[in-house]
């Protein structure tokens, strides 16, 4: 059948010796279930799942233990039954060697499975169920690099999906995962492609590719397919395609390249130009979901190496120790030169070997120390060209070297940095041996990074501009605030100003008049500020002085616009001005009577009398406003002012002097002492918890020590 | 029309010059009006090579007044948390030579710090909230407060104040997220002179790596 599709061809490649003989001699195997399993949360591309069980439960095999946080995220299952007996940070296979959050289950050696749910004929059910399905069972893409698969399988409604493909090229010397895959599971893999056609709306191509090197897998191929006809039609739509052996021709770019023809451009995804290429063992993962219910909780793992006894693959549970698993194959530590999950080309190498197997793992490499020496010493590039020759993708390998030893970012990426599939093609053919692949993941990291700092800036800078525009809001309002206030207080004067011109301006008989009537006045508002009682009524003797002041004020209008003023107006008026003088000296008496009954009071209301006859109440008022104002000014400005002046101090190279007396100083010292026998304290309880922090402590102490040498020696110059 | 241009060639060519000015003015006038830029760019555009820790070092409060001050003249090496890199990159965007970091105003520093409050020795006073220019401490009065990690630009500003010594700056943590690839240790930078080396029978071990 091969024969019906064109096979293409892509740039470059090489072709490593293939080493894939040793792992193919022995059936697939398995071995017995490890005393612990240490499954980590993140297995996969994307966010993390979240633990759902607690230390101490009881979990069976399949079970969800760790729920998919978001979209671009993977359930994670119990590989078998057992207890929780931790969840805490494991080692996990990832080339920093940094630890991540794990379930440790203690198998029960049961092995008994949840209740699965079954599904003879997928084609019954919804393609979204169908997706929930997979989505469920935890699958994420098994070739190596852990993007979930319920994800690709959803492309957006634009995207239109006309060719599917299955990768089992598996280019990479050493791994046989998938070869083996394809020999024993060749019928679920046709199920698992009729399910992903079904799925993806029936493409019009289904295709297998395979390398030319694995003839016993196409033809297990074929004839599961010829079988699978018989009973479904469909099936006779899947062509198996092998097509010549080259390195690397299993990345997803490159395999479709070269079964359609089609180059996926950079920055793209391959639903973008129609193509959905999917691992060989993924789509088997995939109908075991649908089909029996199952989680994905095991894979297929090529256990190799000339430092191992046993070179097999084996059907390994997620999260089974690696140490565990090199045991069982007769690892002879002293003749490995280093332990490899993935393969020479692409793989790294384990810092610990007790990181477990995870959904990425396809191969453990144990090689000796002659199989894979330790790569010679770097020399300088000679500029031969043998690297561009190689790159699969069309680089430029030894301009973006150049580039990366220099940090060159922006050229980095002019050169497309982010189209490097980090082959290792030319890692493998340069003359001079340098490590060319680590200075693109060195630098793809640092542009990553670069591009969070960037973000983290533009948002501190957001942040930096929303708070100064807070302040200044803040600052704008209270500014607001004390100009109505002052407002306020200026039009009070000026009332107050009114009155007393208008009752000077009366004739001289009265002058006696407006002095008592504001000191009544005065009197009467300064004892306002005391109890209720007082209040009220002095409130009234308020008005009854209002009302005769305007009794006596009314007279002054006419007298004012009519110049002739008859003998009889002005008797008139002096009776009325002599009648408010007496009520005013009535309240006057009764105020005075008051303040007689309660004495205790006197001192205090004497001080608001005086101000209130000063009326400088208001401005005392704007003052204070003032300075409070300024205060806060100056807290919000106090850090930055400090900090700037810290600079400027660090510029003078020259200490603030202390100039507190020796009183304070010990006074100082002994603070400072018992803040360090304090910290002290905090520090052995840290120790003893093991508290991340512990630097921390150890640095304020240091600082404390510091800080109180400093006074000490303070003391010392002074008195010595 | 014709007849006016052959009989006059001087003077409908000047007509003819002096309309097309006139013309160009108008559009160049318009377009001066109509694009104008508002806000001064060049100052955002420090602005934007500033590592924005806000933490007043270069002795102005905040990165945007340092690149107004740069704007008008100032060192452009007065920047610690930005280290050589940020210089650099000034210098390329003001196109001057690159100059070394004033390390009056502080060292570089390659560690990434964030602030981590005590918090059971916090006594909720606020002077730290207060001190905080990117608002990356949560607190209320008289409550325990915290450092909101991924806000936090490690300015140092909130230690001061801190009137019972609680607030430490630690190391940023590298988590799996965080960690990158580091360059390779044998990391030469480019030579063109090398002379050494050059040719490929000088390796010894040819054979080793191909046999790999
Ligand atoms: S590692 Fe990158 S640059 Fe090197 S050959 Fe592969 S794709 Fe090209
Ligand atoms: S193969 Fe190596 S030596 Fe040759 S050009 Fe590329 S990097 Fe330089
Ligand atoms: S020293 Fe601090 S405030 Fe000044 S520019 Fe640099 S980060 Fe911004
Ligand atoms: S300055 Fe210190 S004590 Fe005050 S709220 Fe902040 S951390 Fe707590």
């Amino acid at each position: 059948m091969s024969s019906l599709i064109r096979v293409w061809n892509i740039p470059g490649g090489v072709h490593p010796p293939e080493n894939k003989k040793q792992s193919l001699q022995l059936p697939l195997g398995e071995i017995p279930l490890p005393p612990v399993l240490v499954i980590p949360l993140n297995q996969h591309l994307g966010t993390p799942s979240q633990a759902v069980v607690q230390v101490g439960d009881n979990v069976l095999a399949g079970q969800l233990i760790g729920a998919a946080d978001g979209t671009f995220s993977v359930n994670t299952h119990a590989s078998t039954s057992g207890t929780v007996i931790a969840i805490e940070e494991c080692a996990i296979p990832h080339p920093s060697g940094i630890a991540a959050e794990s379930i440790v289950i203690q198998p029960d050696g049961l092995h008994a499975w949840i209740e699965k749910e079954e599904c003879a004929d997928f084609r019954a059910l919804d393609r979204l169920d169908l997706l929930d399905k997979i989505r469920a069972a935890g699958i994420a893409g098994l070739g190596g690099a852990g993007f979930p698969t319920a994800v690709k399988l959803a492309p957006k409604s634009t995207q239109i999906i006309d060719t599917l493909i299955l990768n089992g090229a598996e280019c990479e010397p050493y791994i046989t995962a998938d070869d083996m895959l394809m020999q024993v599971r060749a019928n679920e893999l046709i199920a698992g492609t009729l399910l992903l056609s079904h799925i993806l709306h029936y493409p019009e191509k289904l295709l297998i590719g395979v390398e030319d090197n694995k003839p016993k897998a196409i033809a297990a191929l074929k004839m599961a397919i010829a079988s699978a006809s018989v009973t479904d039609p469909e099936a006779k739509k899947i062509q198996v395609v092998s097509f010549p052996t080259k390195y690397p021709s299993g990345g997803a770019k490159q395999i479709i390249q070269i079964l359609t023809g089609r180059e996926t451009p950079s920055g793209h995804h391959s639903a973008d130009i129609g193509v959905i290429c999917v691992n060989v063992a993924t789509a088997v993962a995939a109908w075991r979901a649908v089909r029996y219910g199952e989680p994905m909780i095991s894979r297929v793992t090529t256990i190799v190496g000339e430092a191992l006894q046993t070179q097999r693959n084996i059907d390994v549970l997620f999260g089974t120790p690696i140490s565990y698993v090199l045991e069982q194959h007769g690892f002879d530590k002293n003749r490995a030169s280093r332990v490899v999950m993935g393969g020479p080309m692409m793989g790294f190498t384990l810092l610990d070997l007790d990181a477990p197997v995870i959904k990425t793992t396809n191969c453990i490499l144990a090689p000796s120390k002659q199989e894979l020496p330790a790569p010679p010493p770097a020399q300088a590039c000679i500029r031969c060209g043998m690297c561009a020759d190689v790159c699969p993708a069309s680089l430029l390998p030894q301009q973006l070297f150049w580039y990366a030893q220099a940090e060159d970012f922006d050229r980095l990426e002019a050169h497309n940095l982010f189209d490097c599939i980090e082959c290792g093609a030319c890692s493998y053919v340069c003359p001079s041996t340098i490590p060319l692949v680590q200075y693109y993941r060195a630098a793809k990291g640092s542009i990553r990074q670069n591009e969070l700092e960037k973000e983290k800036a533009d948002r501190s800078r957001q942040r930096f501009e929303f708070r100064q525009a807070r302040i200044a809001k803040e600052e704008a309002e209270k500014e607001a605030k004390r100009l109505l206030r002052q407002k306020a207080a200026e039009e009070a004067k000026q009332k107050l100003a009114d009155k007393a011109a208008s009752l000077s301006a009366l004739p001289q008989v009265s002058q006696t008049v407006p002095d008592v009537v504001s000191a009544a006045v005065a009197k009467v508002s300064s004892v306002q500020v005391s109890t209720d009682e007082q209040k009220t009524k002095l409130e009234r003797m308020v008005n009854a002085a209002k009302v005769t002041l305007e009794f006596s004020q009314k007279p002054l209008v006419p007298n004012k616009t009519n110049p002739v003023i008859s003998e009889e107006q002005l008797v008139k008026q002096q009776v009325r001005i002599k009648q408010a003088e007496l009520k005013l000296a009535e309240a006057e008496k009764k105020l005075a009577d008051f303040i007689a009954t309660q004495p205790v009071q006197n001192p205090t209301d004497a001080k608001p009398i005086e101000a209130a006859q000063a009326t400088s109440v208001t401005p005392e008022i704007i003052v204070a406003a003032k300075t409070a104002t300024a205060e806060v000014t100056a807290t919000i400005e106090d850090p930055m002012a400090a900090a700037i002046a810290r600079a400027k101090a660090r510029k003078k190279a020259a200490a603030i002097p202390d100039k507190s007396d020796e009183e304070k100083r010990a006074e100082q010292i002994k603070a400072l002492q018992s803040r360090l026998q304090k910290a002290r304290e905090r520090l052995a309880q840290a120790e003893a918890e093991n508290d991340p922090n512990i630097e921390a402590f150890r640095l304020g102490i240091t600082k404390l020590e510091e800080r109180l040498n400093e006074i000490q020696n303070s003391i010392g110059l002074q008195t010595g | 029309m014709i007849d006016f241009i052959l009989q006059n060639p001087i003077l409908s060519a000047l007509l003819a010059l002096g309309g097309l000015s006139a013309a160009f003015g108008a559009i160049l006038g318009f377009a001066a009006v109509k694009y104008k830029v508002e806000g001064d760019p060049l100052v955002e555009r420090i602005d934007a090579l500033l590592p924005q820790t806000q933490c007043g070092q270069c002795g102005h409060p905040g990165c945007k007044p340092y690149a107004q001050a740069i704007v008008n003249g100032e060192d452009i090496n007065k920047c610690p948390p930005g280290g050589q890199a940020t210089i650099n990159a000034l210098a390329d965007l003001l196109d001057v030579p690159a100059p070394t970091l004033d390390t009056e105003h502080g060292e570089y520093s390659a560690v990434k710090k964030v602030a981590f409050i005590r918090e059971d020795e916090c006594i909720g006073c606020t002077k730290c909230i207060q001190a905080c220019p990117t608002d990356a401490i949560l607190g209320a009065a008289k409550q325990m407060h915290t450092v909101i990690i991924d806000e936090c630009t490690g300015c140092d500003l909130c230690v001061e104040p801190c009137p019972v010594d609680c607030i430490d700056m630690v190391p940023l943590p590298t988590n799996i997220d965080s960690w990158k690839w580091a360059l390779p240790a044998t990391n030469q930078k480019p030579v063109f002179h090398v002379v050494a080396n050059l040719i490929a029978t000088d390796r010894r071990n040819t054979s080793d790596d191909k046999a790999a």
